[in-house]
């Protein structure tokens, strides 16, 4: 016989799937909330997106050469992770700022372990949180003004007009902070007793900003993307599109992300609320999944695969950690927003997680 | 009717409308035949005859190798010519008897027993041991044995297995399509024989009309019942069949489907069965889908046992475009041989051609840690993790994470983008594993 036979071990045959595929499948399931940041912030979010990206794939690339290792940018993990670094930025950083994000993300959250599959934590988030710790005014404050509204996401005609005047610590906060920025100064009684020109005007001012933080006006901006926050994460509306796509194509696995959203609704219901003031509704569950990072990091960072549990249970352990830690760092932590951290910490557990969850084999008997 | 299944698995295109369509046709006996003496789960077995004797079809010329084991018959008339290694249609060689045929296709007398059903029990498990018989859809376990579970273990459910998850194998369907009756004389003896009090017939899905078929045949026997289930992989694997069509789940770790109290067995069996009870005909003919999208003419033939895998070719007039791989039985957990000189064994369900495109080996990268292949594992298994304890010499945590109750259906290595050969390093670990509890002995 003149050609060759193949001869291997079953099967024989293979999905479709590949490491490529996938990669770029959650690439595609990202455009959606691209095309919001662009809507809301301007064409600079894209810019920032696409030197994240390039970054990523240029560091990744002159790291596999000098490892002398096969490049493989093209796989789209790179490129994934670029995205996501600049996903994670104030949409008012500047051009360098998503490059170094993404620089560190690629050397030292990922080719220093080995590369795609070895890396222990989320190369992303670690990026994000290497800017906050090197930048952290960057990454805090300058939040850019969405198109259509206040980066609070409230209505500005329901601030009232001599806001300004009676009231500026309160306007300066609710006109420049993001919603979640906003709730949390709200917890910080000494800064509620200070914002008002008449001091006995000061509660019913909180009371008011935050039961606008609760009402339906802030929760629809919220989610169509019409407040500030990092480029990636304001438009609920578009991360989802993409999550049901992802969760349609089979890249993600409901169990993550549904905890995750599920743990941060059920502990803010229970115990988020602000003491000392009223916010009138019981909308404060929903405001916490749709603003921040949450809905951005429950369907595409907490799911990423090498940093999360393979077991079913363990993806449960994972999200419900994932949650509560989010929950605790929005409610006592020194920043807004939990989702980054909250995430890196229980990649770390990851392994953990697993040793502890084997499946129990199909017909297994208790002993 | 609502459609059945058991949790996990894959679904993979079924590639049945290459053959679909084709009814059963009689390969004629070819001049020469390979009659492998291990064809089955067990010892080999023992020729009896010598190069040189004559053979008539059907003439015993080995013997069962212990009781879990079987023995072999002549698939054709003629002369005993080789006792050698061959190629076997699991990829290897091994020992074989070959037999050069004289033409005449001469049959050892057979029976006619018209009143096969009221036999005494024993009797008909003497003629079904006696026809070598062993499972035909593919593991090839020896069928006396499974008609024999030990007296504390009583069976109250027979299942038909008429699942045929593999992609691309139609030669159960076509059984189902044409001979309904005899795979139901086949039903009645095996309940006969265990004395069990239910019978059902497990089809997936995208056999409409053989469910319409087996149903219309068993609406007038209150215990027979046809199953359906959705089309899923490996539905035709025996735990998750049971399961699927009785909600029992059987015991792991080495435990067997009579613990619940149900054995199954494939509908080819069935006819064989039946076959050797009313004719004490032995099995040397089995039915074989020849297919692949390089087949000119795909066909499901009856042929006899040892037929080499070329004569089946030839009869479809060949192939298209050259062979890349030679599969004998499924593309999820049949075997890749290395020649076309090959056999058809009793076990052979399909003889699947690929090209060499199909057949190129991907590339395997690191794994991802996606977790697809514990998603669809059906035995809830932990694939990746035994895979790399395998890899790093780890067979306590291999065993701890699932070794011993993989069944190699390949779900798990079929879904993985990373293409690991997860089976492969399972099917290593499971060898390695053996060793290690022989030297301890």
């Amino acid at each position: 016989m003149e050609h060759k036979i193949f001869v291997s071990p079953a099967p024989h045959i293979h999905d479709h799937t590949s490491v490529p595929y996938v990669m770029w499948q959650v690439v595609i399931a990202l455009v959606p909330a691209l095309i919001a940041a662009v809507f809301f912030f301007g064409i600079q979010a894209l810019l920032l997106t696409l030197y994240g990206a390039a970054a990523a794939m240029a560091t990744e690339a002159l790291i596999q050469k000098f490892r002398r290792i096969p490049v493989s940018v093209a796989d789209g993990s790179a490129f994934l992770t670029g995205m996501l670094v600049a996903f994670n930025i104030n949409a008012g950083s500047p051009w360098w700022f998503p490059i170094m994000g993404s620089i560190f993300a690629i050397a030292v959250g990922k080719q220093v372990f080995g590369g795609l599959g070895n890396n222990p934590v989320n190369p992303a988030l670690l990026g994000r949180a290497f800017l906050m710790a090197s930048w952290p005014t960057l990454i805090t404050s300058g939040w850019v003004k969405p198109k259509l509204g206040l980066t609070s996401g409230l209505n500005p005609d329901l601030i009232w007009t001599n806001l300004q005047s009676a009231a500026p610590k309160a306007y300066q906060l609710v006109t420049s902070a993001t919603p979640l920025n906003v709730l949390k100064t709200l917890r910080d009684t000494t800064f509620v007793n200070s914002i008002a020109a008449n001091p006995t005007d000061n509660s019913q001012i909180a009371n008011n900003i935050y039961q606008q933080l609760c009402s339906g006006t802030c929760l629809n901006n919220a989610f169509w993307g019409n407040i500030g926050g990092c480029l990636g994460e304001v438009s609920v509306f578009a991360l989802l599109i993409g999550a049901a796509y992802l969760l349609w194509k089979n890249i993600i696995e409901w169990r993550i992300p549904f905890f995750y959203i599920v743990t941060v609704f059920v502990m803010t219901a229970l115990f988020g609320g602000v003491s000392g003031l009223d916010s009138g509704s019981l909308l404060l569950p929903v405001f916490s999944m749709f603003t921040g990072g949450l809905i951005l990091g429950a369907f595409f960072m907490a799911t990423d695969y090498c940093t999360s549990p393979i077991t079913k249970t363990g993806r449960i352990i994972f999200a419900i950690g994932c949650g509560l830690l989010t929950f605790v760092i929005r409610l006592r932590g020194g920043f807004p927003e939990g989702v980054c951290y909250s995430i890196l910490i229980m990649n770390v557990f990851t392994p953990l997680i697993d040793r502890f969850t084997i499946p129990r084999a199909f017909g297994e008997v208790r002993k | 009717m609502r459609l059945r299944t058991f949790p996990g698995g894959v679904h993979p295109h079924d590639y049945k409308e290459l053959s679909k369509q084709d009814a059963i046709a009689v390969l004629p006996p070819p001049e020469k035949v390979i009659i492998p003496l291990s064809q089955h789960i067990g010892a080999p077995s023992v020729p009896v005859v010598k190069v040189g004797d004559e053979v008539l079809v059907g003439q015993l010329i080995a013997e069962p190798g212990g009781f879990v084991s079987i023995p072999q018959h002549a698939s054709i008339s003629g002369k005993v010519t080789r006792i050698d290694l061959f190629p076997h249609p699991v990829g290897t060689t091994q020992m074989a008897i070959e037999i050069t045929g004289d033409g005449k296709d001469a049959w050892v007398e057979l029976a006619d027993d018209q009143d096969f059903l009221s036999l005494p029990a024993a009797e008909m498990k003497a003629r079904i041991t006696a026809a070598g018989i062993c499972g035909m859809g593919g593991a090839g376990f020896p069928t006396h044995v499974k008609l024999s579970p030990p007296a504390d273990k009583p069976i109250d459910t027979v299942i038909l297995n008429g699942v045929e998850c593999e992609p691309f194998l139609t030669s159960d369907y076509r059984l189902m399509l044409e001979h309904p009756q005899d795979i139901l004389l086949g039903l009645k003896i095996i309940m006969k024989v265990l004395n069990a009090s239910r019978g059902i017939i497990g089809i997936e899905a995208n056999k409409p009309d053989a469910i319409r078929i087996m149903e219309d045949m068993t609406k007038n026997e209150p215990n027979l019942r046809v199953v359906g289930l959705k089309l899923r992989y490996p539905q035709g694997a025996e735990k998750q069949l049971i399961y699927a069509a009785t909600r029992r789940r059987v015991p792991n770790k080495g435990g067997l489907p009579m613990a619940v109290g149900v054995v199954v067995q494939n509908v080819g069996t069935a006819v064989a069965i039946y076959e050797a009870v009313r004719y004490k005909k032995p099995l040397v003919e089995r039915i074989i889908a020849v297919t692949g999208s390089i087949v000119k003419k795909p066909a499901n033939l009856k042929a006899r046992i040892g037929t080499p895998f070329q004569k089946l070719v030839d009869y479809c007039e060949d192939v298209s475009a050259p062979i890349g791989k030679i599969i004998s039985g499924g593309p999820m957990m049949g075997f890749a041989v290395p020649t076309l000189e090959a056999p058809v064994a009793k076990g052979s369900s399909g003889l699947v051609l690929l090209d060499e495109k199909q057949a190129r080996n991907l590339e395997e990268h690191t794994c991802l840690r996606c977790g697809r292949c514990v998603d669809v594992c059906p035995m809830n298994l932990f694939p990746s993790l035994i895979a790399q304890a395998v890899k790093n010499g780890d067979l306590a945590m291999a065993d701890k994470a699932g070794l011993t109750d993989c069944m190699k259906c390949g779900s798990c290595a079929y879904v993985c983008p990373s293409h690991i050969r997860l089976v492969q390093w399972i099917d290593t670990g499971k060898i390695k594993l053996a060793e290690q509890q022989r030297n301890k002995k």
